[in-house]
């Protein structure tokens, strides 16, 4: 019989499988800490890991963190020091995958962090951190995403973190040498771009159907007709997770029930 | 005979931060969060300051929540662990407790306009920004083509803020500094500044931080004031001496999103202390053994002989 598993935990290995063995990763906040450790463990045992804060590390943090700068993260890592010192590797173009989130993507990948519209008011969100870096300066940028119309819009209101502008040439012309987003992996579904800079439908996670998935997004989304279904994560992935985040504090499995997953 | 440069935080407060200040904090980066300066700030009643921060964390909120703060210039201002933050955004949307005038920069380009501040250069140029609505609305990052290579560029204006206070793990009193661990930004910001003050956890000899001078990251000739208070940063970490307080972020989370309960809130662990003892008291004894280092992780020596 096939494991259960949490949505959260189907993100978490579509994500580390986009690691390469060898890469240089700008790992950023929730979900990506958790698929770092995955790719190290399972894929991608040389993978590097830049921690804007200024840690460096070859191995996964010893025990669950919260935030990269939970003292766990510190412990074994080959450097810590200033943030200057990784983003120059980010800079520099030596950087191979970087993760990103957002309240909001649109049909070219631009992802806005910063503030929304909610009817007449505006809603005011923490901003770029150093979201607007990865998606300028990384060779390939993957976006994680909640699946929700009011999430995949026509337009951004507000471009935090670039990514093909409005197609076609956009990148090159405002002076972006490099890079893009290359997947997005939301709760829904797991989508790649066009050569042109829109988004396409790779892969539908399991259960949902192509009805499902175009009701939850505020644009056309480009299918084509023999669409996959998202591989889901294998007997050994779900062990590395779960030993890595015993209490499902990240990926909302429940270790109480075991097997009964916990979706969002 | 150099002269010990050591004062209470309450009096470096008043000497070093007046009214509309521009003050560098929370340039660590989700570790070393100097929440004790801030409340200090709140109790002497603060106005019109500028925050200026990479990810600031809870600070900001409780410092722009308690009315204190005109402007911000940060990267990121939230929550690390639950996301919003309700006072920024209270400030931002509905100006309450007062309006700000946020300015938002990207991590990068915060750490260039200090970077460019420190070098005592105008500006420093970066590939970051380009295409983002960041390069649009904030005046201190500016367009331009390389003059070596047509390229196109973004000029990143220096910062210089009046002020940096950055939580240390161990200096003399002269303000010579031990720091490690991720350090952000605070370097640059140190440079940067016109006046440090620095929050040590532990005061040392000077014959201690000359033994490895390979980590005294803050010279005493940068520093005009040292402040010795262990637990400084809670409930952030501070490598070395404590831990994160992940229940406080949660916590917070619930118990400031309605602005009679962040009054309340500030009523209780702000207001309603002295100072940072009178802090760790009411925060009590199993809370603070909870946080303690369970298992040192020291480093090897390292040999500077001749």
């Amino acid at each position: 019989m096939e494991e259960k598993y949490t949505l959260r935990e189907l993100m978490i290995c579509a994500a580390a499988r986009e690691i390469s063995d060898g890469d240089i990763v700008f790992v950023g906040m929730r979900l990506p800490l958790i698929a770092f450790v995955l790719a190290k463990k399972v894929n991608a045992p040389n993978a590097i890991g830049l921690f804007e804060n200024g840690i460096i590390r070859s191995t996964p943090s010893p025990s669950l963190i919260y935030t990269m700068g939970d003292p766990p993260n510190l412990i074994g890592a080959t450097h810590t020091g200033e943030m200057l010192s990784v983003m120059a590797y980010l800079q520099q173009g030596k950087v191979a995958v970087g993760f990103l989130g957002g309240a909001e993507v649109d049909r070219y990948g631009n992802l806005n962090s910063t503030i929304v519209k909610s009817g007449n008011n505006e809603i005011r969100l923490p901003g770029s951190g150093g979201a607007c870096d990865i998606a300028s300066l990384a060779k390939k940028v993957l976006i994680i995403m909640n699946h929700e119309k009011h999430r995949f819009v026509k337009k951004v209101n507000y471009i935090t973190s670039p990514g093909y502008g409005d197609g076609g040439e956009w990148r090159k012309s405002v002076g972006l040498t490099r890079g893009g987003p290359a997947a997005v992996i939301s709760t829904k579904g797991i989508f790649d771009f066009s050569l042109d800079g829109l988004m396409q439908v790779r892969s539908i996670h399991p259960g949902l159907t192509a009805d499902e998935l175009r009701d939850a997004t505020g644009f056309d989304l480009f299918m084509t007709n023999e669409v996959s279904e998202t591989q889901p994560p294998s007997k050994e992935e779900l062990r590395v997770i779960r030993e890595y985040d015993p209490s499902g504090f990240w990926t909302g499995w429940n270790p109480k029930k075991s097997g009964e997953t916990n979706a969002g | 005979m150099p002269v010990s440069k050591l004062i209470p935080m309450k009096e470096a407060v008043e000497r070093y931060v007046p009214d509309g200040s521009s003050i560098a904090m929370s340039t660590f980066m989700e570790q070393m969060i100097i929440y004790s300066a801030a409340h200090e700030i709140i109790r002497q009643r603060r106005k019109n300051l500028t925050l200026i921060g990479p990810i600031s964390d809870l600070l900001f909120d409780q410092m722009i929540g308690a009315g204190c703060v005109s402007e911000v210039k940060a990267a990121w201002v939230g929550n690390v662990m639950m996301g919003s933050a309700y006072q920024f955004r209270r400030a931002v949307e509905e100006a309450v407790p007062n309006k700000i005038k946020m300015t938002d920069y990207s991590n990068l380009t915060m750490a260039l306009a200090l970077h460019a501040g420190a070098l005592g250069v105008p500006f420093l140029p970066t590939l970051s920004t380009l295409g983002s609505d960041l390069l649009g609305e904030n005046e201190s990052l500016i367009e331009f083509n390389s003059p070596l290579s047509n390229e196109k560029l973004v000029a990143v204006e220096a910062l210089t803020p009046d002020v940096a206070i950055l939580p240390v793990q161990r200096c003399d009193e002269m303000g010579n500094a031990h720091v490690w661990g991720s350090l952000g930004i605070s370097i640059d910001a140190a440079k940067a500044s016109n006046t440090v003050i620095l929050v040590a956890e532990e005061i040392v000899s000077p014959e201690l931080i000359n033994s490895d001078p390979g980590r005294t990251l803050i010279q005493g000739f940068q520093v005009n004031a040292v402040v010795h208070e262990p637990w400084a940063c809670h409930p952030s970490p501070v490598q070395g001496y404590y831990n994160r307080d992940n229940d406080y972020f949660s916590e917070y989370h619930k118990e400031t999103k309605l602005r009679e309960d962040f009054e309340g809130w500030l009523n209780k662990w702000v207001y309603g202390v002295e100072n940072r003892e009178q802090y760790m008291n009411l925060l009590g004894e199993g809370k603070i053994q909870s946080l303690k280092i369970k298992k040192s992780a020291l480093s090897a020596p390292v040999d500077y002989g001749i």
